[in-house]
């Protein structure tokens, strides 16, 4: 899909308007890029799912005129966080829009310096600022205000949250996230595609699977390469274990936002058994080292396939009887139950994907609504849920293992042979194109622009949970503090896939 | 309840000792340059992601706290220079701990630490792999209390601080004030890759300002992307002398 429907900037509110059909369409991503030394503007891209297809429009700003553009957030909530963005590393100004605080950048990063146009050297030394980080709150009488984070007490990634409570009542939410920014996307401007992977493929270690297909699948699309059968159900292979193996934990972890220690150590230990046959098979635990630009690396032979089939074998009943434990249980349903709502409205208007999507009845799926590789050839359905709390989330997961189990069985049993491998030919220069695939927590895009020699020019990398963070504080509201654990982790997001 | 009873007892006891599961065939660990003679030909330093690898005096030399163990470098040696193994020992001690003169810190530590070891984990811009593999070592196989060790809420209770990641921008703060409501005597750990080598993983980004050692002092590296869960029990028994 190279198609883009450009548009001066000053248009971009009426066309995007129109595209979103009064929320019938979804925003999927919107990021900017800087392509002055290319056209001489900036540009910025919006990806929206309309019907059966994706539509792209690029709006532009020339270099010399002011640099603002009007905000689609008003009607748009999703694209609130992606337009605070396009203002901290491009400084295009989203007029009209509600909270323009930075997002990636923190209070330390001084102003007027923007670290993804490309006049900006990474090398530049930047001073530290002090600059104030205000933080959205409420006042009145008896309201008072919890800060929490960024370090946690328990085994987990850095965000700072500001709870506006009366009583034990949360009133408002107010996340600080970020705080694992690495900059990877300036990082691996101007490296070789093939080499900027290995960066990617660490943005998450639960992701692993997710992010690599997304960039294989960007780079495959803009080359216009196929990926020759076998690398494919190699690749779906990979991509249902991650699904497995955080699902599984997932289920597990729930319990430690309820301190139900019976499951956080079933799920634990169910996790570990689908860890070690992901070294046998890959080499690595968090699956790395599989999927490569054009194919994949390894192959895998009878005797790791059946290893793999032996795990599910024991997974089932194990998993089964884990399950057990929750659904005759009063004290864990009374939990889950009616706790952390996201309404479905609420949901198609962030953009919410994944499981999050999915328990709040919408149903969406990349791999069945856009199928890539030989997802098409595989039969699977997609659970759905319309409660909206964490108990629906809950669900969708169990429901996702059995499916996920099914698809595994199939692709073992269907692998066809041959070659492993394609090769990424001389790609012309400054074409561009999106990969996307359904990581655990929902679909994952990455937008890639190709420079001279097969080298980076630019990556945009949008993960499941960068839409999803937004929805917690929806959720959140109406609930107790110590119910807070429960809903953040019934929808698990990774930082690091959102900090970058 | 009776339901969980019958789990708990049907499940058994599922615990084994660290070093007793083999890590399977096609585990990547260690990287080691065999006595072959080396032609200089570079491809191993050019393919390299993390630019761990150099030719020193002719022969290739890895830097381990960089290493991610790709297997990029052994597959590009055409000369057999370079092997893979499934190693995973890599900790290495820095500090006072690594004084081999028995300086009377480092006993002391030890002396003080040696039957019970409290950590806090700090995530400072790791991909969280290496976080998750903390959260491993805690699960019913692992199980890092049988061994007197366990993590804690506070940096005011803890012993240890289990750092991973770069120092990114962000989190620099954070990382200065848990390291300061830690009480003396204190170990840190850098665990991972990142977190022992800096910049070298995802390259000079404006966000990122270095490894954990340039900001505070090191005891324990236990490089790997990410170490596996026996890896860091080995950088543990081996800062507690307990091997």
């Amino acid at each position: 899909m190279k198609n883009y429907k450009t548009i001066p900037a000053a248009e971009l509110r009426e066309t995007a308007y129109e595209l979103y059909g009064d929320g019938q369409n979804g925003l999927m991503s919107m990021f900017a890029n800087d392509e002055r030394q290319l056209n001489g503007y900036y540009a910025i891209y919006c990806l929206f799912s309309v019907g059966k297809s994706m539509q792209v429009i690029k709006a532009v700003l020339k270099e010399k005129a002011k640099l603002e553009f009007p905000s689609i957030t008003p009607k748009i909530s999703g694209a609130a966080w992606y337009e605070r963005e396009i203002y901290d590393m491009f400084g295009l100004k989203p007029v009209g829009h509600p909270d323009l605080r930075p997002l990636a950048l923190h209070e330390n990063w001084p102003q007027g310096i923007f670290p993804l146009r490309k006049d900006f050297n990474s090398k530049t030394p930047v001073p530290t600022a002090k600059k104030e980080f205000p933080m959205a709150g409420v006042e009145g009488e008896g309201v008072f205000t919890v800060p929490v984070g960024p370090i946690h007490a328990g085994i987990i990634e850095p965000g700072h949250f500001r709870f506006s409570q009366a009583g034990e009542d949360i009133i408002r939410l107010d996340a600080k996230l970020f705080f694992l920014h690495r900059g990877i996307e300036k990082a691996i401007e101007g490296a070789p595609i093939e080499r900027a992977f290995y960066q990617v493929e660490r943005i998450s270690g639960i992701c692993t699977v997710a992010h690599s297909l997304s960039y294989c699948h960007a780079i495959e699309n803009i080359a216009v390469v196929t990926v020759p059968p076998r690398a494919q159900y190699l690749r779906a292979l990979v991509g249902e274990m991650e699904r497995l193996y955080n699902h599984v934990g997932d289920i597990g972890n729930l319990c430690a936002g309820m301190g139900f220690a019976v499951g956080i150590m079933a799920g634990a230990r169910l996790k570990e058994d689908i860890m070690r046959v992901n070294e046998a098979l890959t080499g690595h635990r968090f699956l790395r080292g599989m999927v490569v630009p054009g194919g994949v690396r390894l192959d895998i032979n009878d005797q790791l396939s059946a290893e793999i089939t032996e795990m599910l074998d024991k997974l089932m009943p194990d998993f089964k009887e884990m399950i057990e434990l929750f659904i005759g249980n009063d004290a864990f349903l009374n939990r889950v139950e009616t706790t952390g709502i996201v309404p479905r409205q609420a949901a198609l208007d962030l953009g919410v994907v994944g499981v999050g999507a999915r328990a709040s009845g919408v149903d969406v799926d990349i791999r069945r609504d856009f199928p890539y590789g030989c997802y098409s050839s595989l039969k699977f359905d997609v659970p759905v849920y319309t409660s909206g709390d964490v108990a629906a989330r809950l669900w969708v997961r169990v429901d996702e293992v059995a499916q996920t189990v099914n698809l595994i069985r199939q692709i073992l049993a269907k692998m066809p042979q041959g070659p492993l491998k394609t090769a990424i030919p001389a790609i012309k220069p400054y074409s561009s194109g999106f990969g996307w695939c359904e990581s655990p927590q929902g679909n994952n895009i990455h937008w890639l622009m190709v420079g001279e020699n097969n080298t980076v020019y630019r990556l945009y990398a949008r993960a499941a949970a960068y839409p999803n963070w937004p929805a917690l504080t929806v959720a959140a509201p109406g609930n107790i503090i110590p119910d807070f654990p429960l809903i953040n982790k019934s929808y698990e997001l990774s930082y690091a896939c959102v900090d970058r | 309840m009776l339901k969980v009873w019958k789990k708990v007892i049907a499940t058994g006891n599922v615990t084994e000792p660290w070093e007793k599961s083999v890590p399977p065939e096609r585990s990547r660990g260690e990287v080691v340059v065999q006595n072959v003679p080396c032609k200089g030909c570079t491809l191993c330093v050019n393919v390299c992601p993390t630019n761990a690898i150099k030719l020193i005096e002719g022969s290739p030399v890895i830097n381990q706290k960089a290493c991610v163990f790709c297997g990029l470098c052994v597959d590009s040696c055409q000369d057999g220079c370079l092997k893979q193994t499934s190693n995973y020992k890599l900790a290495t001690l820095g500090g006072s701990l690594a004084d081999n003169t028995g300086s009377e810190l480092k006993n002391k530590i030890r002396r003080v630490l040696g039957r019970s070891l409290h950590i806090r984990h700090l995530d400072i811009g790791s991909c969280n792999g290496c976080d998750f593999e903390m959260n491993h070592v805690c699960n019913p196989v692992y199980d890092i209390q049988q061994y007197g060790i366990d993590f804690v809420a506070s940096p005011r209770h803890a012993d240890l601080l289990m750092v991973t990641g770069p120092v990114t921008r962000n989190s620099t703060q954070a990382l200065m004030m848990t390291y300061e409501a830690t009480p003396t005597p204190k170990l840190v750990m850098a665990l991972g890759a990142c977190a022992c080598s800096g910049d070298q993983i995802f390259g000079e980004s404006y966000a990122i300002r270095g490894a954990v050692d340039s900001f505070v002092p090191v005891d324990i590296y236990v490089p790997g992307c990410p170490p596996r869960p026996q890896a860091i029990i080995h950088g543990l028994m081996l800062a507690l002398d307990r091997m």
